[in-house]
């Protein structure tokens, strides 16, 4: 494996404050939108992928490992809080965490099989499972096939909050964009996640030192899974549906390219991907298959000329870690 | 029986085509170390191209057949000059990635035009009509599908384990630099082996057309089917490949005869029971 980023010096604590500022700034900046007149469902939905995207990240940005099968557990998520809330009637909160708890299992599994293979040929792996599971729900009759599961109630959360309010279900996709994101950000800059960046460096010698690398790259893959079941189920609240576009392959690329356009490997690159692309696909949603077309040169453009992504390429005319 | 072994026969087509697709990655992935993940796209654009073939300038099946597959296989060379040879010493991941942006600028631009509903292709005449072997009806397209692609297999087996070409060719994969220094010219062979490989999954796209009508998208689920095919059987031996995917096609066929609602499944199903028994696939090295 070589390295996806140059910058492999250990994070100095003014890196860590650089990026706390740019932290709270983009949580202000967040928290503000609803009385911008920005459209919120806009918003929302971008933090939901960005939170996918970042949960992504994880997974290739510090474990070297390049998923093509991410929509699986966001989808998985989706379908399980879906049900959750509509059959099973279950107040918002737990509808969440059947959703997450669906993933971790479906990533448990996954990573079991995946991860026996490196490089390449996890990706190839990632994607089959991912298709796999795309058929299983496409004949399972709790996902009701074509038509996904419509219509979910988004109830009240804590029995407080009424999610049917877009400022209120704003500010709760907000708080669970956050809390996710800072988690992942702590996990980066753990001990775990420094084994994880020695691994993607340079995993023979990781394993020479003594780490069992496939346990780490394990425990990587089922917290990038379970916290991109998060943005699934916050996203059931958000379209009140659940389908089977969310699992398909062509999600799995999309978020691919969010997190290759902000920049692989970065803290901040997979939200500024997210929301260039949510947007992208906004304003070019009357251009019917052009938008593939164009999604597909920018995957070209990025590969050929652009690989540190957006947020790379500040990053490193700045010489600084964002 | 008699549809038993009509499922037989449509498992030995698709075969055929998992066949011919997987041993064109395996040879592309020998030589440039990427993942093509335009090969579905590539494989459309076959079908696409004797389609124009026919309807515009009139020109035959089997015209078609030698055609298409040069003029995706320079289309394909084109792409490697201009684009995939920059990816040289990169991590393996830029390579899926762009040849995945390739596919869908490919198959994009094929979906404006064409939209995504099929267009037919008519059977040549020499090879309509079936005949009766006893025990079941065979459509003579059909046989025909499954005898050249075998052929085809062999020929190119053929050409990189027993010809000159194909020994620089192994050499190649094996230590560039090294051929370099004894004067082969390495990034043309580089090139035509994208070429080559290209032009089968074009040929697979022209056998089809007849078969399964032109899509667009008629690719872009079958590549993934084939990367699990890849990682079944890996992708040391051009062998391996071909049987491989005969076999899972077979297997395949079975299973739309027992159980059709696994037939979508059951390749995918098997990909993880063989890294679940034999992570490195059946044949294949550790990567």
């Amino acid at each position: 494996m070589t390295a996806l980023t140059d910058d492999t010096l250990p994070v100095a604590p003014r890196a860590i404050r650089d990026e706390m500022i740019v932290f709270v700034a983009m949580a202000l900046l967040l928290a503000a939108v609803p009385f911008s007149g920005i459209y919120p469902f806009f918003v929302m939905q971008a933090l939901c992928f960005a939170l996918l995207a970042c949960a992504f990240n994880l997974l290739i940005g510090y474990g070297g490992l390049l998923s093509f099968g991410h929509a699986m557990f966001m989808g998985t998520a989706g379908y399980c809080s879906a049900h959750a809330l509509k059959v099973w009637a279950l107040p918002p909160e737990l509808g969440i965490l059947v959703g997450v708890a669906g993933a971790f299992v479906l990533s448990l599994i996954t990573g079991y099989i995946s991860i026996r293979r490196q490089g390449i040929y996890f990706s190839m792996i990632t994607l089959a499972l991912s298709q796999l599971l795309y058929f299983i729900y496409l004949q399972a009759p709790f996902t009701h096939g074509e038509d996904g599961i419509q219509g979910i109630p988004q109830g009240h959360m804590f029995g407080v909050f009424d999610l049917s309010k877009p400022t209120v279900l704003y500010y709760v996709v907000l708080v669970g964009f956050l809390a996710g994101f800072l988690l992942i950000y702590r996990i980066i800059n753990s001990p775990f996640g420094e084994v994880l960046k020695a691994i993607r460096e340079n995993e023979p010698r990781a394993i020479s030192l003594g780490y069992r690398t496939d346990q780490y790259k394990f425990l990587a893959f089922v917290l990038s899974g379970t916290l991109a079941g998060l943005a699934g189920s916050l996203k059931v609240f958000v379209a009140q549906n659940a389908s089977l576009t969310d699992v398909h392959w062509s999600m799995s690329g999309e978020v691919v390219l969010m997190t290759l356009v902000g920049g692989l490997g970065t803290v901040f690159g997979p939200v500024v991907g997210a929301f260039a692309i949510i947007a992208m696909q906004q304003y070019l949603a009357g251009f019917g298959q052009w938008v593939t077309v164009i999604q597909g040169s920018i995957f070209v453009i990025c590969v050929l000329t652009f690989r540190r992504g957006v947020i790379g390429e500040i990053a490193h005319y700045f010489r600084r870690s964002l | 029986m008699q549809a038993l072994y009509a499922q037989l026969l449509v498992g030995l087509i698709n075969g055929s085509f998992y066949a011919l697709l997987s041993l064109g990655l395996a040879v592309i992935f020998g030589m440039l170390n990427i993942i093509n993940f335009a090969h579905g796209a590539l494989y459309m654009m076959g079908a696409f191209v004797a389609y124009f073939l026919l309807n515009i300038g009139g020109i035959n099946y089997w015209w078609a057949l030698l055609l298409a597959p040069i003029v995706v296989g320079i289309f394909g060379m084109i792409l490697e000059r201009t684009m995939l040879q920059w990816l040289t010493g990169l991590d393996h991941l830029y390579g899926l990635l762009l040849t995945f942006g390739i596919a869908l600028i490919v198959q994009g631009v094929f979906q404006n035009y064409f939209g995504s509903s099929g267009m037919p292709y008519a059977i040549p005449d020499q090879l309509k009509g079936g005949m009766n072997l006893g025990f079941m009806f065979l459509p003579v397209y059909r046989g025909w599908v499954v005898i050249f692609s075998l052929v085809v297999c062999i020929a190119t087996w053929f050409l990189i384990e027993k010809t000159r070409l194909g020994a620089y060719l192994r050499a190649a994969t094996e230590n560039p630099t090294l051929v370099r220094a004894f004067g082969v010219n390495v990034p043309r062979m580089i090139t035509l082996t994208y070429g080559l490989g290209v032009g089968l999954a074009a040929l697979a796209g022209v056998l089809s057309a007849p078969i399964n009508q032109v899509r667009p998208l008629m690719g872009a689920d079958l590549i993934i089917v084939v990367f699990a095919v890849v990682v079944i059987g890996g992708m040391g031996s051009i062998m391996g490949s071909i049987i491989t995917g005969f076999a899972l096609g077979v297997i395949e066929g079975m299973t739309k005869y027992f159980y059709p609602e696994a037939s979508n499944t059951v390749v995918f199903v098997l990909m993880v029971l063989v890294l679940l028994v034999k992570p490195t696939g059946l044949t294949g090295r550790a990567a």
